[in-house]
């Protein structure tokens, strides 16, 4: 296990840096989906399925999918077509398919292996989290409602704004 | 634990580091939110190592808070990304520095 602990941290730190070394957003994006889904790798790992399935689900799913809409909303137009069709060498997607195929391998080994080669979640099952998500932490859980709620309020206000601001109205 | 706790912390400080240089050199505000994220998640890392090290499960309780914080941050700044866009045509965070107000 630690063996897929190491492979799975080179490559979140790879991705990583190349997150930040790219010029181009989309091509950023792609190797931040990588790291992602590395550090979910990670989670798993460290004994906690429940919280790497959350990962995958929110981090790489949901948020991830946020920023392609906005980076695609940012740039229409016919040249961003010509654009699109000049991005698309094997040579964009090939460095995020590499470390792809990497955690690939390292999930498929995992599967492979024997039942024992599995972290035993001790006291971190996810019914342990549940219960103390929803015992101790009551409290909190409300305020993340809240800041939820909050997000929810100030992106629709947001996005509103900008609307109105495109129709007339010079800033 | 099989994985070594140090490993995992030092595997979060230097995801932490790297998403603090993005922040540090990117002059694109998209690619600023995207450090962010990466800081965030390194943050959430570290946190859910310590929970594993010491067999508690308050540390993924903490990153489940992390992960909602993420979300509505994420939410908001890039509904602002799009008004910054409409506003200045420009993603350089330089342009910001002619507020009003």
């Amino acid at each position: 296990m630690e063996t897929v602990f190491d492979i799975s941290a080179v490559v979140a730190v790879v991705a990583t840096l190349m997150v930040i070394a790219q010029s181009r957003a989309v091509h950023a994006l792609l190797y931040l989906t990588v790291s992602l889904l590395a550090v979910a790798v990670v989670f798993f790992t460290l004994g906690a399925p429940f919280v790497a399935a959350l990962e995958v689900i929110i981090y790489a799913g949901a948020i991830m999918v946020l920023f392609v809409f906005v980076i695609m909303m940012l740039n229409l137009g016919a040249e961003a077509a010509r654009q699109e069709r000049r991005w698309l060498t094997p040579a964009d997607w090939f460095g995020p398919a590499i470390l792809g195929a990497i955690l690939l391998a390292e999930m498929v080994w995992v599967l492979a292996s024997p039942q024992s080669a599995f972290p035993a979640p001790a006291a971190n099952d996810p019914r342990a989290v549940g219960a103390a998500l929803f015992g101790p932490y009551v409290l909190v859980a409300d305020l993340a409602a809240l800041v939820l709620l909050a997000g929810l309020v100030g992106a629709y206000h947001f996005g509103r704004r900008s609307a109105e601001a495109g129709e007339g109205e010079a800033p | 634990m099989n994985v070594p706790f140090q490993h995992a912390l030092a595997l979060a400080a230097a995801l932490f580091a790297i998403g603090l240089t993005g922040v540090l050199m990117r002059r694109n505000i998209v690619f600023v939110l995207m450090s962010v994220e990466i800081m965030l998640n390194a943050a959430g890392l570290a946190f859910v190592a310590a929970g594993a090290r010491w067999g508690q499960p308050d540390g993924q309780v903490m990153f489940l808070f992390i992960l909602t914080m993420a979300a509505a941050e994420v939410s908001v700044g890039l509904a602002l990304v799009l008004q910054f866009y409409h506003r200045f045509k420009t993603l350089a965070t330089d342009a910001a520095g002619k507020m009003r107000g």
